[in-house]
């Protein structure tokens, strides 16, 4: 797709979300991921004969949390209604989801753009559902089934045809995790799967007001392929038109590994639902007083987050936006904050720096929770104010973070240790310098006549001969007192 | 508390198979909620009793595992579905027996073998471990040789089950306490739609008479009606096989019960274990209710029969505004022979008129003896009741009961 293309897609995104809740939708069982196979069951997730569902509250709970940081009309009264279709990892042979009347409707995801503006992305419903379990195809037996995830509730987020281009699905998906992730409610981990995403394509003439034919594209199993499968997808359906030929609705499958979208068989997809109201199920009733419960309770939206920490605390765009991608990285951020009681503008992208280099960096390579990062905000709140009393140098501070990795104590206790206390003692700092001079004395004459990047020099050599931790401030107010004091009494 | 179960009731560690292939040899892994409650009131469960294959059936002549004999005339059916636990009852066998009614199946043959047979208002007792017919109609409720034994099993079995999402947070009175035996004041109505010429003489006169008994103890008696009435069966058999379709996709031969051997793929496997273990009457429901639920068809047929169920609910509100109870039949006729209706599932189907409406409405009703046609077999009465009042259709059923001795 290029810039000046005459055509436009027109893109919706179905994404599916595994709600991180203790027990099942309708049963209690535990949806732990990982343990053995058809462990995590009972008679009512294995779709036993006359056993009935009943609805996790917590399933709402989660599922209101969402509908309100994403702006939806929350229902008060919303149903659910079986989906019936035959498949091995279906024990019941339908799955409960909703159809009619869905528990939160309307309501939209903004989106930052490339260009920094920002972008509505129209919300049509979300809704609550159980997954089904999984179909093990590729042993050497026959199809195995394993139902431990069956009845694990999952939310589906529909959005409106808003989506131009594969760029922006990426940018909805990603803020869509963000939102999720904040919220506490699902991991929103693509490749495991419990963030999943279908999309609805078309492309038609740009100004035509009139959709072109869509087609579904699914299983982009990650941040990428979705991005890829759409750019493919979109580029097919506008060599089509441009050949004059026609787009076929139907149901295409990303294959990530030759990087093409192929055709489901017809009979895959000839699917007739049959959706009715659950009978089982009474239907789902949220008062104001449970939805103000729930709103209290919500964290900062990790988009009104971002604008808070440019607005507040002056950070550049890039900034806020790395330390707002988790929830987790913005707490923490804030935490040392809160430990520095500061509101110098200097000393807050001081901290900005140190967390989003030194910090993630770390976090990022070995590949762990923050919240599990060795260096509690506390003790970098403590590092950093020795920076900012000038009792160790910023290079310094690198030596003492690394030590902090590995060690529990103290910052204060490491530079002890270690000797590391930065030396802003002015008569042993003077007595260097006179020293480093004495011994140089043709650089010296160098600078005298002018050449003044001879001064970084002797700031180095003072530095070399103080192991780096004299207090660069004062070396410089004294090379720079003695250079004038020579030059007056050269007259 | 010696008592049957309608083997459409799990009990755990026995095989369940409600009367169908499919289930041949399921064993089930957990108790229903009845069985629980029984079992907390130290009943005795004596056997599980034969039933129309998923409740599907008016004689209990549609079963995988043999036909169940009328023990008031063995060449003659015991009406169904829950055929077994009316004639175990009977026939002596057990004191009480639980049956289930999605439409008329514990009233119906309670009439046909002369015991008494009630339905529970859709809610009163929980349906967690009854198989599933039609979800929204199913109801378990007890047999009994007497009227004070039904509301005896009725007591242990009813109230909330949080295992049951459908099953009402209504307080349960103790109704061996409300058979007071008196009716005088008491508000009874009669259906006009229900006494038409269709309606077979002998039985008409044997309710009549009945109801004269009533008026003549105090009881004031009214014709009320009943507007959507033609409608029932039609909503009924609509509603009813959309459920069922969706309820019986899980017996696909994949996890328990029959699985056809040899089958070359998934599609195949399913095919022929559901040909194979499902009968007749099991498949012609799945499916009509497949295609009153198809795309295109929904609207047509689903929403529909939703709006005339909502129309009948109505009327029995009405109904109930003005009067206590109704009094109608339980059948149309008395017990048919074997074989009669079996070729013919519209007149099957018809032979419930007069006990869908309570499963529509999700009102309770119960059956009694009242006399014997010219060929010895018994009559059934029916009286339906306002929801969650069991209370005053016992009362009266005890009442008539008394006058019978």
């Amino acid at each position: 797709m290029k810039l000046n293309d005459p055509y436009e897609p027109v893109i919706g995104l179905e994404v599916h979300a595994q709600l991180l809740t203790e027990s099942k939708a309708f049963c209690s069982c535990t949806t732990k991921f990982g343990n053995e196979p058809n462990t995590n069951v009972c008679p009512v997730c294995l779709g036993m004969p006359g056993v009935l569902p009943v609805l996790n509250k917590n399933v709402v709970e989660f599922v209101i949390r969402v509908g309100l940081a994403m702006k939806c009309n929350i229902a008060q009264r919303s149903i659910f209604a079986r989906k019936n279709y035959f498949y091995p990892d279906l024990p019941k042979g339908y799955q409960i989801s909703q159809y009619e009347e869905p528990i939160c409707s309307g309501g939209y995801v903004e989106i930052d753009l490339d260009d920094h503006t920002r972008k509505k992305i129209g919300l049509t419903r979300i809704h609550m559902e159980e997954d089904a379990g999984k179909s093990i195809h590729d042993l050497d037996v026959d199809t195995l089934v394993d139902i431990n995830r069956c009845g694990v509730p999952l939310i589906e987020i529909v959005s409106e045809p808003d989506i131009s281009s594969p760029r922006e699905a990426y940018l909805y998906l990603y803020k869509i995790r963000q939102i999720v992730t904040y919220l506490g409610i699902c991991d929103g981990n693509m490749e495991e799967g419990s963030l999943r995403c279908d999309a609805n394509v078309s492309v038609r003439r740009k100004g035509e007001k009139k959709f072109g034919t869509k087609t579904e594209v699914k299983n982009m199993n990650s941040f990428r392929y979705v991005e890829r499968a759409l750019e493919f997808e979109i580029n097919r359906q506008i060599q089509l038109l441009e050949e004059a030929e026609e787009v076929v609705q139907e149901t295409l499958l990303w294959d990530a590994n030759q990087n093409i979208a192929y055709p489901m068989r017809s009979k895959e997809e000839a699917h007739d639902y049959r959706y009715f109201p659950e009978p089982d199920l009474v239907p789902v009733v949220v008062d104001e007083p449970w939805i103000d419960r729930v709103r209290a309770t919500l964290p900062e939206h990790p988009t009104t987050r971002y604008d808070r920490f440019i607005a507040e605390y002056a950070l550049p765009q890039y900034d806020a936006d790395i330390l707002t991608t988790e929830k987790s990285y913005a707490d923490y951020f804030e935490l040392v904050l809160k430990e520095l009681h500061t509101k110098n503008k200097e000393q807050i992208k001081l901290v900005s720096n140190w967390v989003m280099t030194d910090v993630l960096r770390v976090v990022s390579e070995q590949k762990i929770d923050i919240k599990h990062f060795p260096i509690s905000p506390t003790r970098l709140a403590t590092m950093i104010s020795l920076i900012n009393d000038g009792t160790i140098s910023g290079k310094i501070a690198k030596e003492v973070f690394e030590e902090m990795l590995k060690s529990s104590d103290d910052p204060r206790v490491i530079i002890e240790k270690k000797g590391l206390m930065q030396l802003s003692d002015q008569r042993v700092i003077e007595k260097v310098v006179t020293e480093v001079l004495d011994r140089n004395t043709a650089q010296v004459e160098k600078y005298l006549a002018g050449n003044e990047k001879v001064f970084g020099y002797f700031v180095g050599e003072v530095m070399k001969a103080t192991k780096g931790k004299a207090n660069p401030r004062i070396v410089n107010d004294i090379l720079k007192k003695k250079f004038a004091h020579i030059q007056v009494s050269k007259g | 508390m010696v008592i049957a179960i309608k083997d459409v009731i799990c009990i755990k560690g026995k095989m369940v198979t409600c009367g169908s292939r499919i289930l041949e040899h399921f064993e089930s892994p957990y108790d229903a909620t009845v069985i629980q409650r029984l079992n907390r009131a130290d009943g005795i469960i004596i056997g599980q009793t034969n039933m129309d294959e998923f409740a599907m059936g008016s004689s209990t002549e549609n079963c995988a595992y043999g036909v169940v004999l009328n023990p008031i005339d063995e060449t003659r059916v015991p009406g169904g579905s829950s055929g077994g636990s009316a004639v175990a009852v009977a026939a002596g066998m057990a004191w009480t027996a639980l049956g289930s009614d999605t439409g008329g199946s514990i009233r119906q043959p309670a009439a046909f073998c002369g015991i008494v047979g009630l339905k529970p208002t859709y809610g009163r007792v929980s349906r967690y471990g009854l198989v599933a017919f039609a979800s929204s109609f199913d109801q378990i409720g007890p047999f009994g040789g007497c009227v004070s034994d039904v509301a005896r099993v009725l007591k242990v079995i009813a109230g909330h089950d949080p295992c049951d999402s459908t099953s009402a947070q209504v307080p349960v009175p103790d109704y061996v306490k409300s058979l007071t035996g008196d009716v005088s004041g008491l508000r009874i109505g009669l259906p006009k739609e229900y006494y038409t010429e269709a309606l077979d003489r002998e039985i008409n006169d044997a309710i009549m008479k009945k109801v004269d008994v009533l008026r003549l103890h105090g009881a004031i008696v009214k014709e009320v009606s009943l507007p959507y009435t033609e409608y029932t069966i039609a909503a009924y058999y609509i509603l009813t096989t959309a459920e069922a379709s969706s309820n019986l996709a899980r017996y696909d031969g994949a996890r328990y019960g029959r699985r056809a051997k040899g089958a070359k793929d998934v599609i195949e496997l399913y095919t022929r274990s559901r040909s194979e273990g499902f009968g007749d009457e099991v498949k012609r429901r799945i499916m009509l209710g497949t295609y009153v639920l198809s795309a295109g068809y929904y609207e047509a047929y689903y929403r529909k029969g939703q709006k005339v169920r909502r129309l009948i609910k109505e009327d029995f509100d009405k109904a109930f505004q003005d009067v206590d109870c109704l009094i109608t039949p339980t059948s149309p006729t008395t017990a048919f022979k074997i074989g009669e209706k079996v070729d013919d599932p519209l007149t099957m189907y018809l032979s419930d008129i007069y006990t869908v409406s309570a499963n529509l409405a999700g009102i309770p009703g119960i059956s009694i003896p009242c006399g014997k046609d010219h060929q010895g077999l018994p009559i059934g009465l029916q009286i339906l009741g306002k929801q969650f009042d069991e209370e005053t259709i016992l009362r009266v059923a005890d009442f008539l009961e008394s006058d019978e001795r």
